[in-house]
């Protein structure tokens, strides 16, 4: 038998010495930990204060000393119409704004020449650095104005579908016009996240489909829009959430009244942050209470979107490349 | 269907930088023929020309004639497209489509030719490729997970069913081993042997004794020094170069001197 000699355990290892830059790693651990921390007590304050502030409108009999609220019978009444603009309004919105803004992003990601594709991408940029009120100005001043006839020819061949029935518009300040402006204003958002993620696609998968014999728009189909769906998909619920709670051009565009499906009629339908932005300032005690009410259900709709494109992107997790 | 090429006085270009100098080179169809050298030769390069890949990076282009059975596929008026549907690849990371089952990601080639197909025919192009690549028996009760689940050395032999769904004439492979462990390399190796029954092969490698193994003719490229164009020095079966090569740079290159 042959000996080997073994080590001794040894008291006070070097192992054990703490090095300088320990203390550092623990700072930015307790930093990260505090901001997030933070995020959710500010979220939680804002429900509550959104709750809180919005009861005596949601069961009056309960929560003030009036039988019922102040605009309508019951608080469903006078806040459906309100969600159903809203929803419209960004409905409008996204359809026109996502194939356009997945077009340009492909656009500038897969075919055009790097001297053309950066300046596009900056001039898309700058749609996002422009004030939102000075897209309600132009909405209401310009684009209105030159809608108008366009809703004269839908209303005389469309006007069976219940969206162009109704009398057509004179001033142009609609619902429609609204979906337009808010369109414009999603589309760098929608733009340059797709843009983004388009680039990322692994050139990997792009040669593979390329050596198969995929013409360059196969190719975006078999690699590109798989690989960017989650993305796609995360980058038009942003656009949505901006349309969902954009105030100031639809205040200035729209000429509010009642729900309607008529898109294409003054006077009909208005958004909830408009419908607040409008009123909130002179609102006091149950009319207040409506309004925050009412921004309360906004909060609820966007939660619920957010969730549901959470849920459609995780269905297809096993497929997404991510193992 | 195999098919032979030829190519004649080939210089292949990134913009104004010359890459690969003058090729002219006869490939048999049903053989194995294996690219070696050092690392920057212009090896891959060539090789990608052979089915227009090169022209996916920006400002690359080929001059000359490069011939599938006497067709020079950078005539005017050619389609890449078709150039690829002919000549397929197998790349140096095995890259299945992440998003397809492993049957979709057979089927994706002849989805693109938009040729329509019955479930029953669309099996048997399942089934006889992955037999063809040695895959069938390992993945034969999975074929609707997604490809991206399998082993390295499995998604490599999945690409190559992949390429060999669409009965290409040209099978071309970028070191299709690189990336892989020995055991997964053999598995490779022994099924290069079975394809060129029916297909031209052409292979880049960076293991010689890979090179010995598998192949029939063995081109050797070499560069005078960085920035020069890579060469063509030499192209004979695989046991002259190997065992008695003309060139003195192939004796010093497979003998291990530089390289």
């Amino acid at each position: 038998m042959t000996q080997t000699a073994s080590a001794e355990p040894k008291k006070g290892s070097a192992l054990k010495r703490s090095r300088g830059g320990a203390a550092g790693d623990k700072v930015f651990s307790n930093t990260a930990l505090a901001a997030g921390v933070i995020i959710l007590l500010v979220l939680a304050f804002v429900a509550i204060f959104l709750v809180t502030e919005s009861l005596p409108a949601l069961w009056p009999q309960v929560f003030s000393n009036q039988d019922s609220i102040a605009s309508a019978d019951t608080f469903g009444q006078y806040v459906l119409p309100l969600m159903g603009g809203t929803v419209l309004a960004s409905i409008i919105a996204l359809i026109l704004a996502t194939p356009v803004a997945v077009g340009i992003a492909l656009y500038i990601s897969h075919y055009a020449p790097r001297k053309i594709a950066t300046p596009v991408g900056y001039v898309i940029d700058l749609l996002a650095a422009i004030p939102s009120v000075v897209y309600g100005a132009w909405g209401m001043t310009f684009l209105a104005a030159s809608m108008v006839p366009i809703y004269g020819w839908l209303h005389n061949n469309l006007g069976f579908i219940p969206f162009f029935a109704g009398d057509p518009s004179t001033t142009g300040r609609t619902l429609l016009t609204s979906g337009v402006v808010l369109a414009v204003m999603i589309l760098p958002i929608i733009t340059s996240l797709c843009r983004e993620i388009f680039i990322q696609t692994p050139k990997l998968h792009e040669e593979a489909a390329l050596a198969l014999g995929a013409t360059r728009w196969e190719m975006i189909r078999m690699t590109v829009f798989p690989f960017a769906r989650a993305g796609i998909i995360s980058s038009v619920m942003l656009g949505l959430g901006r349309a969902l709670g954009e105030t100031m051009a639809v205040t200035l565009v729209l000429s509010p009244g009642v729900f309607s499906l008529s898109l294409i009629t003054s006077g009909r339908n208005a958004t909830i942050p408009s419908e607040i932005a409008l009123n909130f300032p002179e609102a006091f005690g149950m009319r207040q209470s409506e309004l925050i009410a009412a921004g309360l259900m906004l909060f609820i709709i966007t939660l619920v979107v957010n969730m549901i494109a959470r849920w459609i992107v995780s269905r297809h997790k096993e497929f997404s490349g991510a193992n | 269907m195999s098919k032979r090429i030829d190519a004649r006085n080939l210089n292949v270009y990134y913009s104004k930088f010359l890459a690969v100098e003058d090729v002219n080179i006869n490939i048999e169809p049903r053989s194995v023929t294996a690219f070696i050298g050092p690392s920057g030769c212009g090896k891959t390069t060539f090789l990608r020309t052979i089915n227009r890949m090169h022209e996916v990076i920006p400002g690359a282009y080929a001059e000359g004639e490069l011939l599938l059975d006497g067709d020079n596929i950078y005539a005017p008026g050619v389609d890449p497209v078709n150039v690829r549907a002919m000549v397929g690849m197998v790349f140096q990371r095995p890259n299945p489509f992440p998003t397809m089952s492993i049957r979709d990601n057979i089927l994706a080639g002849h989805r693109l030719n938009g040729a329509r197909m019955s479930r029953s025919e669309a099996d048997d192009i399942v089934e006889r490729s992955l037999r063809g690549s040695n895959l069938w028996n390992e993945v034969k009760d999975r074929l609707d997970r997604p490809g991206s689940g399998l082993s390295g050395g499995q998604q490599q032999r999945l690409c190559i069913a992949r390429t060999i769904a669409v009965s290409p004439d040209v099978i071309l492979m970028d070191e299709p081993c690189s990336a892989l462990d020995p055991i997964s390399t053999l598995a490779i190796e022994d099924l290069i042997n079975d394809l060129k029954e029916e297909y031209t092969v052409v292979i880049v490698t960076h293991n010689m004794q890979q090179a010995a193994r598998v192949a029939d003719k063995t081109a050797f490229f070499n560069i005078a020094g960085t920035g020069k164009p890579g060469k063509l020095i030499e192209y004979d079966d695989t046991s002259t170069i190997f065992s008695n090569p003309a060139n003195e740079e192939t004796q010093n290159y497979i003998s291990g001197r530089f390289g």
